[in-house]
């Protein structure tokens, strides 16, 4: 994937996003349990970063001018597997190793382990700050490489997180481009009722960051986001607050009250594949 | 914070060898709000995850979560504290101690105050990696001054240790074990005390020192030696600190080996008390650490995990048997 326009027979957006749901179900089957809802909701925003928005070579993913993703969540690691995956980074034929042992893909993301992998994001509200360090690394070695860093709603609990806003307002990282995954669930139950205080896209441009809310599963209003972010000249950085489904795309699985963490029983995953497939647009 | 399920604390092979309890840590907790108005509960996103519910469930006026932010857990708590409460915090080890650390440190052991800081998925009790495994919190905890440190290893020790840390009036850590927690003490027999240790086995050969749930696998290894003539008592230390250095002492003097066992790194925990109290009174025996190596667990099942780095009773029993032969 490079910064040239995608061709002409390239699947559709839609089509990625379905087939990154699909790689994730795979995941999720093979623990029958897992961060699986907040896989389904952030795939739509994995494709259009991964497939409109970012720049790097699949059989190249230490290539210095990659645009970089930092999972800060790294629970969220089989969202970004799917990704990574469908990218060509990650070879398909690994998705029965996830989550067993010795697997380069361990159900938390640690950059150690896997390629296309920046950080290690287990321990919350690392994200951001590592995020600033990076642009600011790119910005002194003249790269015009991006930043982004995906972090969540609940993640802005921790102080640090705010720390790394703070800085990133400060060096006006125009390189950086957060993207908040909302979807107002965290362990403990809906993120509203436990921390609070949501009003998120007031609270960054108060940092000095230039703020977008969307719906985080419409891809035309996401890729209209960053391409607004990526664009945009002013000197600051940049978010963008995503409002995403939990489980979408598998219309039983989003009714699920607690699905935090899902655990879907044996006969109900190939229901979910089928509940998927109805879904695909492409 | 992240965690998949409810990981069995300790094992498949002590769930069904005996019977458990659900929640220990909670059920005590709930026993102690009903007859104590002054405590509080407070949790950082984690109430399910430790055991917590109970307390919150029976007195949701009385229980506070302050959301994905351990650092405020802990400078909260110690508010709270300070005027005239007491308040039992739960988190995982890794956040309270990595993260919480300049807090436990001033807000809470400084001061003295009332802080109870309860610490989930100690040592190898997940296989989510080294984000999620506390392995050196012992170690860091131990070196706070004025603060109290146990790991206790069962639902016996559990809900004893929880009523006694209630009844102290200082900042303590205690690790958790949460979940269906086997019981491996008889709670008619043993009792809990800060800073005792308490010997579960005697036997004149071999000393097998524990703390954390390796006792419980200490005593299965002193069991299976002793089929063959090998006499090994069997001490247990569920507070590191405040350290009983006279019973370690003591059961040195009967025996020709020393044998550690600890959930933990082998440098800075059990093992390093235990050395310290052995040079500091003149005794030299031979001393073997068994605990995790000076590294960052990988990703897995907690079976293949613990198996691997040898947190089984199957290693020390090999040590035992090395040390005897």
């Amino acid at each position: 994937m490079s910064a040239s326009p995608p061709l002409a027979n390239a699947p559709s957006l839609a089509e990625r996003a379905y087939r990154i749901r699909r790689h994730a179900l795979r995941m999720g089957e093979v623990q029958g349990q897992g961060y699986i809802a907040q896989a389904l909701g952030i795939a739509d925003v994995l494709a259009v970063a991964y497939f409109h928005a970012m720049r790097y070579r699949p059989d190249d993913p230490e290539w210095e001018g990659r645009d970089r993703f930092l999972l800060s969540i790294g629970h969220y690691a089989i969202a970004l597997y799917a990704a990574l995956i469908e990218a060509g980074i990650i070879p398909d034929d690994e998705i029965d190793s996830y989550g067993a042992d010795g697997s380069r893909l361990p159900m938390s993301g640690m950059a150690s382990y896997t390629p296309g992998m920046e950080v290690s994001g287990g321990s919350l509200g690392h994200g951001v700050a590592l995020a600033v360090g990076f642009a600011l690394a790119m910005k002194r070695k003249k790269s015009d490489a991006f930043v982004y860093c995906l972090f969540s709603d609940g993640e802005c609990g921790e102080g640090s997180i705010w720390e790394g806003a703070s800085g990133a307002g400060h060096y006006k990282l125009d390189n950086l481009i957060g993207i908040v995954d909302v979807n107002n669930q965290q362990a403990d139950g809906p993120s509203s009722e436990v921390t609070g205080l949501e009003n998120l896209a007031d609270r960054f441009t108060a940092f000095g960051w230039h703020a977008q809310r969307v719906n985080g599963n419409d891809i035309e209003a996401l890729v209209a986001a960053f391409d607004t972010a990526r664009a945009l000249t002013e000197p600051k950085p940049r978010v963008i607050i995503c409002d995403t489904k939990m489980a979408k795309g598998v219309p039983f699985l989003e009714e699920r009250e607690r699905n935090h963490f899902l655990r879907v029983e044996p006969d109900e995953w190939q229901k979910a594949f089928v509940a998927l497939e109805a879904g695909r647009t492409a | 914070m992240s965690e998949p399920g409810r990981t069995l604390a300790m094992g498949e092979a002590e769930r069904v060898a005996g019977h458990s309890v659900d929640a220990p840590f909670g059920r005590a907790l709930v026993e102690l709000g009903h007859a104590r108005p002054d405590i509080v509960g407070l949790t950082a996103d984690l109430g399910k995850y430790t055991d917590i519910h109970p307390f919150r469930d029976a007195f949701p006026e009385r229980f506070f979560n302050v959301g994905m932010a351990e650092q405020n857990l802990v400078a909260v708590s110690a508010g709270l504290a300070r005027a005239g409460k007491t308040p039992f915090c739960t988190t995982y080890g890794v956040f309270a101690t990595r993260r919480a650390y300049d807090y436990i440190a001033i807000a809470c052991a400084h001061s003295r105050v009332n802080v109870k800081i309860i610490a989930g998925l100690p040592g190898l009790t997940t296989g989510y990696g080294g984000t999620h495994q506390a392995i050196e919190d012992l170690a860091l905890m131990r070196m706070v001054p004025g603060l109290v440190v146990i790991d206790p290893c069962d639902a016996t020790d559990i809900m004893q240790a929880t009523h006694a840390i209630a009844a102290y009036d200082g900042p303590v850590y205690m690790r958790l074990l949460r979940a269906s927690v086997p019981v491996i003490l008889d709670a008619a027999q043993y009792r809990f005390a800060i800073g005792e240790a308490r010997r579960l086995r005697q036997g004149g050969d071999v000393a097998l020192i524990g703390t954390g749930f390796m006792t419980g696998r200490a005593l299965q290894a002193a069991e299976a030696v002793g089929r063959d003539g090998i006499a090994a008592a069997v001490l247990h230390v569920p507070t590191l600190k405040p350290f009983d250095a006279d019973a370690v002492a003591e059961l040195a003097s009967q025996v020709r080996c020393v044998i550690t066992v600890e959930n933990h790194v082998v440098t800075g925990g059990l093992a390093s008390l235990v050395a310290e109290t052995l040079f500091e009174r003149g005794m030299t025996r031979p001393l073997v650490r068994i605990g995790l190596p000076d590294r960052f667990i990988e990703c897995g099942s907690v079976g293949f995990l613990q198996e691997k780095y040898g947190l089984t009773a199957e290693r020390i029993e090999q040590a035992i048997r090395a040390a005897c032969g």
